[in-house]
């Protein structure tokens, strides 16, 4: 089997707990992202989803394990992995413009001022910040536009892999969903590979190719990988309608509420810990003998 | 009437209101000299005529301010030089001493800032060399340097250098780790960080020990004058003292207040330009 794009193999991470023990978090995670895939991971708080985020921007280390992405270990932070986090990470001091430039400048040093004013200004553009809007500083702007500067100045600088830590944690529900279609909609212009931590299942299905569900702490891990058979594009009120979003809908609930619970704590075994793939598909279900008949998930250019 | 008049518009007229009623009871309490007719013999004889040395009224404050102000750059010698030069001493004085301790300060501060190790370790020198009054050092400077212009500079130096120096290590200390990430995500070297991330992230904490720092060396250059002689605002105060003349006393003590004032709104304009809300 050929590796994928991103791939994490035997990631445990392990802190000390005070008590001169230590506290495992994870263990012997492993699993793959493709190339131009949309994944979501999803899973209740102190699962180290958080810490599996910070591995891959390269914020902090496993204690053991590895991640490469297109052949290449992962070893401190890079441009090529764009990070977009729960609380926007603007520098307040700059203009919102100024914000994407600072990450343009950093990615194309070579480039002229006017092509890096040009460059950003598109990218602002693209998630509707347009006109005088982009002078302004980060606390003029609402926490929905702020997010927005902060996916801008990601997508700008086309890294090879997009962190998204929780980007939508802190909004509120009407602003969320305008932000998510604005996402899918510069997302979809591009080949852009997307790994994102979420809460909110509606928005993983809205968004995602995969899901991967992670079970409770200590002792977590990545059980299972969810398709999402659902065509794109993808609008938030026409998903709803399709024969396959409730029982997808269904399977993610039914594993948060109660299976990452009962599947939680249980030590390893050393073995490798890979998310076992789930495909719910009412409209085209898969033919007995394995043959896959279903659409693309992926739509190129809406 | 007053109701139509805004808060600033208000206040104003209040601080005049304040100002007159201030320098009427002032002059109305200084007791008139007596003239030389209305004294009996004894009194005469005893030098109940002479003039006697008192605080003088506002109203010989402003006649002084008025003549020095209207000349202030004249140089008669080393005991009569005009306001303005006195002043300039001063302020050259206080000017050398604090960019000399801001081009230390700031750039150590800002190591210490980034090493928690470093900032465990220089804590305790800085804890005690921090509450030593600066002219307690002139001894010691004035030996050391054998110079005493040189040791008035110094003393500037080593007061205004703590508050630059802690207040450079906290702003830096404290900026915030999300925004050092997003420099490390954008790949920015060391000193591309200090500059574009962590300096304007740390500069409004920065420019307050800036302006604590002039603040207090201001206060402390009336006072190393005042020992050290010779020139200077402070130089001023005292020979003025000795001649017995407080009409000039009074006026640079206000004179004194003024510059102190001008050099923190300096600083007022700088902190708000430097300012940014999270």
């Amino acid at each position: 089997m050929p590796k994928p794009f991103l791939s994490i193999e035997r990631l445990t991470q392990k802190y000390p707990d005070g008590q001169g023990g230590t506290q495992t978090v994870f263990e012997n995670a492993s699993f793959g992202i493709e190339k131009g895939e949309f994944v979501c991971i999803l899973g209740h708080s102190g699962c180290g989803k958080s810490t599996i985020m910070n591995i891959l921007a390269g914020l902090s280390e496993p204690t053991t394990g590895a991640v490469t992405m297109d052949g290449l270990e992962v070893s401190g932070p890079s441009l090529d992995r764009g990070v977009v986090f729960q609380n926007y990470s603007l520098l307040p001091w700059l203009s919102a413009l100024k914000n994407v430039t600072f990450g343009v400048k950093a990615r194309n040093r070579d480039w002229s001022a006017d092509r890096v004013e040009t460059h950003a200004r598109d990218f602002l553009a693209k998630v509707g910040l347009e006109g005088d809007v982009v002078h302004r500083k980060p606390s003029q702007l609402s926490g929905g536009m702020r997010q927005r500067v902060s996916i801008a100045r990601a997508f700008a600088n086309q890294p090879k892999l997009l962190l998204l830590d929780e980007p939508f944690g802190a909004l509120d529900a009407l602003t969320r969903g305008s932000i998510q279609e604005e996402l899918l909609k510069v997302w979809s212009g591009t080949e852009q590979t997307v790994f994102m931590i979420t809460h909110d299942i509606d928005e993983a299905i809205l968004l995602a190719d995969r899901i991967l569900l992670m079970t409770n702490g200590p002792f977590a891990r990545v059980a299972e990988s969810v398709e999402i058979t659902i065509p794109r594009p993808r609008r938030r009120t026409e998903i709803v309608e399709h024969p396959n979003y409730y029982a997808i809908r269904n399977h993610l609930v039914h594993f948060l509420g109660q299976r990452s619970k009962e599947m939680a704590g249980q030590q390893g075994d050393d073995a490798d810990q890979r998310p076992e793939t789930v495909r719910i598909d009412i409209v085209n279900p898969a033919k007995p003998d394995g043959e896959n008949t279903s659409v693309p998930l992926r739509a190129v250019n809406e | 009437m007053l109701d139509s008049l805004s808060v600033n518009k208000r206040a104003a007229l209040l601080s005049i209101v304040m100002l007159v009623v201030g320098l009427l009871i002032w002059e109305a309490a200084i007791p008139a000299q007596q003239a030389v007719g209305e004294l009996t013999e004894y009194e005469r004889l005893t030098g109940g005529g002479a003039q006697k040395a008192g605080v003088p009224p506002p109203s010989q404050v402003a006649v002084k301010a008025w003549q020095e102000l209207s000349n202030p750059f004249y140089d008669a010698g080393p005991n009569d030089k005009g306001i303005g030069i006195q002043i300039g001493y001063s302020i050259y004085r206080v000017l050398a001493g604090y960019v000399l301790a801001a081009l230390i300060a700031i750039p150590f501060g800002f190591l210490i800032g980034m090493s928690s190790v470093a900032y465990k370790a220089f804590n305790p020198f800085i804890q005690v060399l921090r509450p030593i009054s600066p002219l307690a050092w002139m001894p010691l400077a004035l030996f050391i340097i054998q110079d005493s212009e040189a040791s008035a500079i110094f003393v500037i130096f080593i007061c205004s250098i703590w508050p630059m120096l802690l207040n450079t290590a906290f702003g830096v200390a404290g900026v915030r780790e999300d925004w050092v990430n997003v420099a490390r995500t954008h790949e920015l070297g060391p000193f591309k960080t200090a500059f574009t991330v962590i300096l304007p992230a740390a500069a409004p904490t920065i420019v307050t020990g800036m302006r604590i720092s002039i603040g207090i060396a201001w206060l402390v250059i009336v006072a190393a004058e005042m020992l050290v002689g010779g020139t200077g605002i402070g130089y001023y105060v005292w020979n003025e003292w000795n001649n017995l003349d407080l009409t000039s006393v009074i006026f640079s003590i206000l004179m004194i207040g003024v510059v102190g004032m001008l050099l923190d709104s300096i600083f007022g304009v700088l902190q708000r330009a430097v300012a940014y809300v999270e």
